[in-house]
């Protein structure tokens, strides 16, 4: 069980480990409150996730996916951000097709100085996700592919 | 792989929202965990000392500690398990800190959340390899930007210490605003006095070279070896022929130049040099002012200059140097006032902001030190000081307090009384804030001694009367309306983050908070520090403070960046990419994407492959995302480990 049942849903967020990361370590350190459903996965940039990673979460059982990098111009490997940003772009027009509500994804752009934005972030895209529901299971999920070495 | 877990209860910090203990009992179910237990403060000695004991009694290859977040103590941890003989990246940390218990008051919920990240946390962990670090050669020099007093103590301090030192300064002296000052709190001593021997000493020293009126263009490259474009703007005179006689000044015929450095406080020519203790002491022509760019005729100047310095087909130039480590000390500007129309938004001369009256109060100044009503040259008596104009005041989203403010205004009702010793002076204030050593004695002494009025409260508005100036007010300790007839108005305007601040800070990679003002990389133990290795802050771009503040900050940046500079070679952080040459195609997709240029084509056997160059890779995982083989993977990030946290909390 990774959720309490009834009181949280699925929710899975990569963010980048200079700018989101520290924004969400800045809500901590100012104590903004914030719901409980979502687990942080760090990664270097925004630019290193593959939207593999995000259907992988939804098909797996997620019940909403949150992405989060650096501001656009502000990226701590220069341009990491324009390339996540095609790509989710890309992906969110390409969940309906899936039978996935695009609205269980977003990406947005939380600096490390924004902890309450980011606690804003947090709390709007959780209670979208309360309103969706949860996520409808697909029944015979398929062994996680793999990808790599 | 035998897995040690460790749950920090941080004091109270983490296991008064988390119950540690149930945590530590679950991660013990985990795969491959041998080991589990909570601790009560993990990065401290006896927390280490513990971690590394049971290291070695359980013969654990690889450690979780679920506590603060990695951007604090990843590295603290690294080393302690290191000395237990494990490699410092068989570890992982799990954020229950920041990210669960100080966000939530629900123990149930937090505790659960606080156990699923540690079971991420394991999940990538098995999934770890050894890695060792490769060294590389450093470039023994620093860039310091901005030539006020904190960038021109951190190049001194390096420079002393033989590191070889470039300047770039904006305007065309150093000095920045100190330059402008007449004299300085809390001591009242003569600030061209204790600063003008220091620019001196950077127009001397042997390792410092100074560009002055020049740019940052571009910046590549990484810690230890950063690539740097400088563009030096057209002076118009050669400055290696100008000795600095001033004669162009004098006979400009263009009379009426807004001067810069002056504030504007009175007018001055189009060829200038800024002040008489300018370092580097040349002119330079100000284009929107001078009659041979603008009417293309006049050459005044050029005629005069006795050796033949005036060019006015001279163009911008870029030099290109490479460094080792980058000094930020870009400084702050003043607030835009005008925008408060209660205090008239400059359309009354006798109301004039602070560092304009730091020029009037100048022996050196356009009034040589006389204070004088611009309006019709007369000497005040009454003057008002209006203090957190452009501070504190959401409305105009400028929330936090400037700092200085306090002081220097106190420091000039000082030297008002020295200057008109029959004048009166008036404070309108919020608070006083005089936190520094011998500050409250001072911000007392011009109450006391100098007989100075302070009235809390806030101006309400400023509108001119036969001549003078009404000043109305709320005294709020008194409960009352105040009015003052005033002569000269002088506004303690805020200040902000020195223009383009935000479009440096792009260039240099490193963050910025909402006003512009750079980001330390942590707010205690960091304070000159940025998150972008070999970007170290001085001064006021940092966040406001005061002159002796400005220089500590200085030197202690300029001890991080000896520190840095003085390796000869610097170990690179091994979580790069490599490439799995079987599955490598030659597609040379990731070599297009990567931002530092760090893969290259090989040919192996007759066949194109990509090969990362170790020391440039700065891991940031693109080359990774976009490979369609899936050939090229970020150690420590791999697709495997990044998808087992995923299945770690979508599986279960
Ligand atoms: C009216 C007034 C009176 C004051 N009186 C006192 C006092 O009595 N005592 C005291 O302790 N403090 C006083 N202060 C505060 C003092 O001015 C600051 O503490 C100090 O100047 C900060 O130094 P700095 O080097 O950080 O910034 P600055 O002095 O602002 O210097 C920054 C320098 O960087 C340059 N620069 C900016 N951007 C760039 C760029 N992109 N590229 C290259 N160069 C750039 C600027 O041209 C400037 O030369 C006063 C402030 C004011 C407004
Ligand atoms: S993107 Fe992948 S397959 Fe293409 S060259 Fe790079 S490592 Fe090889
Ligand atoms: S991780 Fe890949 S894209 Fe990023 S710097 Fe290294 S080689 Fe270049």
């Amino acid at each position: 069980m990774s959720v309490l049942e009834g009181k949280e849903l699925r929710i899975v967020g990569f963010l980048c480990n200079w700018c989101s990361y520290g924004g969400a370590d800045t809500a901590g350190v100012g104590r903004f409150t914030q719901p409980t459903d979502l687990r942080i996965v760090r990664v270097p940039c925004s630019g290193r996730i593959n939207p593999l990673f995000v259907m992988k979460a939804l098909i797996g059982g997620a019940d909403g996916v949150l992405v989060s990098g650096c501001h656009p111009r502000d990226c701590h490997y220069a341009e990491g951000n324009y390339y996540a940003r095609r790509r989710l772009e890309v992906l969110k027009g390409l969940l309906p097709v899936l039978g996935i509500d695009p609205r269980r994804f977003e990406y947005t752009w939380v600096s490390a100085s924004e902890g309450q934005r980011w606690q804003h972030v947090v709390s709007s895209f959780t209670a979208q996700i309360h309103a969706l529901g949860p996520a409808a299971r697909f029944t015979e999920a398929p062994e996680p592919a793999r990808l790599g070495a | 792989m035998k897995i040690g877990v460790f749950i920090c209860h941080c004091g109270s910090n983490i296991a008064g929202t988390v119950d540690c203990a149930a945590v530590a009992e679950r991660a013990s179910t985990y795969p491959d965990v041998v080991y589990a237990t909570d601790i009560m403060y993990a990065c401290a000695e006896p927390g280490q000392d513990a971690i590394i004991a049971a290291i070695k009694k359980h013969g654990l290859t690889g450690v979780v500690v679920a506590s603060c977040t990695p951007r604090m103590h990843e590295p603290t941890f690294r080393k302690a398990v290191e000395r237990a003989g494990v490699n410092r990246y068989m570890f992982e940390m799990a954020n229950i800190r920041e990210h669960v218990s100080w966000i939530g008051k629900d123990i149930e919920a937090n505790t659960n959340k606080a156990a699923e990240l540690v079971r991420m946390a394991a999940a990538k962990l098995r999934l770890d390899r050894e890695l060792k670090p490769k060294s590389f050669p450093v470039t023994k020099r620093l860039l310091v930007i901005g030539g006020g007093v904190a960038g021109i103590q951190a190049a001194l301090d390096a420079a002393d210490a033989g590191l070889e030192v470039v300047m770039v300064e904006k305007q065309p002296t150093i000095g920045g605003k100190m330059a402008k000052l007449d004299k300085t709190f809390p001591t009242v001593d003569c600030s061209s006095c204790i600063l003008g021997p220091r620019m001196v000493d950077v127009a001397q020293h042997p390792n410092i070279t100074l560009y002055a009126y020049a740019e940052l263009e571009e910046v590549s490259g990484y810690v230890g070896n950063f690539d740097v474009k400088i563009r030096k703007k057209a002076t118009y005179v050669d400055w290696d022929k100008c000795t600095g006689c001033g004669l162009c000044t004098e006979k400009c015929p263009s009379k009426k130049s807004y001067d810069r450095f002056n504030e504007g406080v009175g007018p001055t020519t189009a060829i200038i040099i800024p002040f008489p203790q300018a370092i580097p002491k040349k002119a330079s022509i100000e284009r929107e002012y001078c009659r041979q760019f603008n009417k293309g005729k006049c050459g005044v100047c050029a005629k005069v200059c006795p050796t033949g310095a005036v060019n006015y087909e001279m163009q911008d130039e870029t030099v290109e140097v490479k460094v080792g480590g980058i000094v930020a000390a870009t400084g702050y500007d003043l607030v835009d006032w005008k925008v408060y129309s209660e205090y008239g938004g400059g359309r009354y001369p006798d109301v004039v902001t602070s560092l304009q009256y730091e020029r009037m109060l100048s022996a050196s100044g356009p009034t040589g030190g006389h204070v004088k009503r611009p309006s019709d040259g007369t000497e005040p008596v009454n003057v008002v000081f209006v203090q957190c104009v452009g501070s504190r005041d959401p409305s105009i989203g400028r929330p936090y307090c400037s700092g200085f403010c306090c002081m220097y205004t106190a420091k000039q009702a000082i030297l008002t009384k020295d200057h008109i010793p029959g004048s009166q002076s008036y404070v309108f204030y919020m608070d006083i804030r005089s936190p520094g050593k011998g500050y409250d004695e001072f911000t007392r002494r011009v109450q006391e001694e100098y007989g100075a009025r302070y009235v809390r409260g806030r101006v309400s508005m400023i509108y001119p009367k036969g001549g003078k100036l009404m000043v109305r007010g709320a005294d709020t300790l008194m409960g009352t309306q105040v009015e003052v007839e005033a002569d000269l108005v002088v506004l303690a305007v805020g200040a902000e983050a020195s223009a383009n601040s935000s479009a440096l800070a792009e260039k240099l990679r490193i963050s910025y908070d909402g006003y512009g003002f750079f980001m330390e990389g942590h707010p205690k133990l960091k304070p000159v520090e940025t998150n972008t290795a070999g970007v170290f802050l001085a001064g006021s771009c940092q966040g406001l403070k005061d002159i002796p503040s400005s220089v500590a900050q200085g030197s202690a940046a300029a001890a991080k960046a000896l520190g840095l500079l003085s390796r000869d070679m610097l170990d690179s952080d091994p979580q790069i990419a490599s490439v799995s040459v079987n599955r490598c195609v030659g597609c040379r997709k990731c070599i297009e994407v990567c931002p530092f240029k760090a893969i290259q084509e090989v040919d192996m056997r007759g066949q194109p492959k990509a090969e990362v160059i170790e020391t440039v890779c700065q891991g940031c995982g693109l080359c990774n995302a976009t490979c369609p083989q899936g050939a090229i993977q970020l150690s420590h990030f791999t697709d495997n480990q990044i998808l087992a946290e995923v299945e770690a909390l979508c599986r279960f």
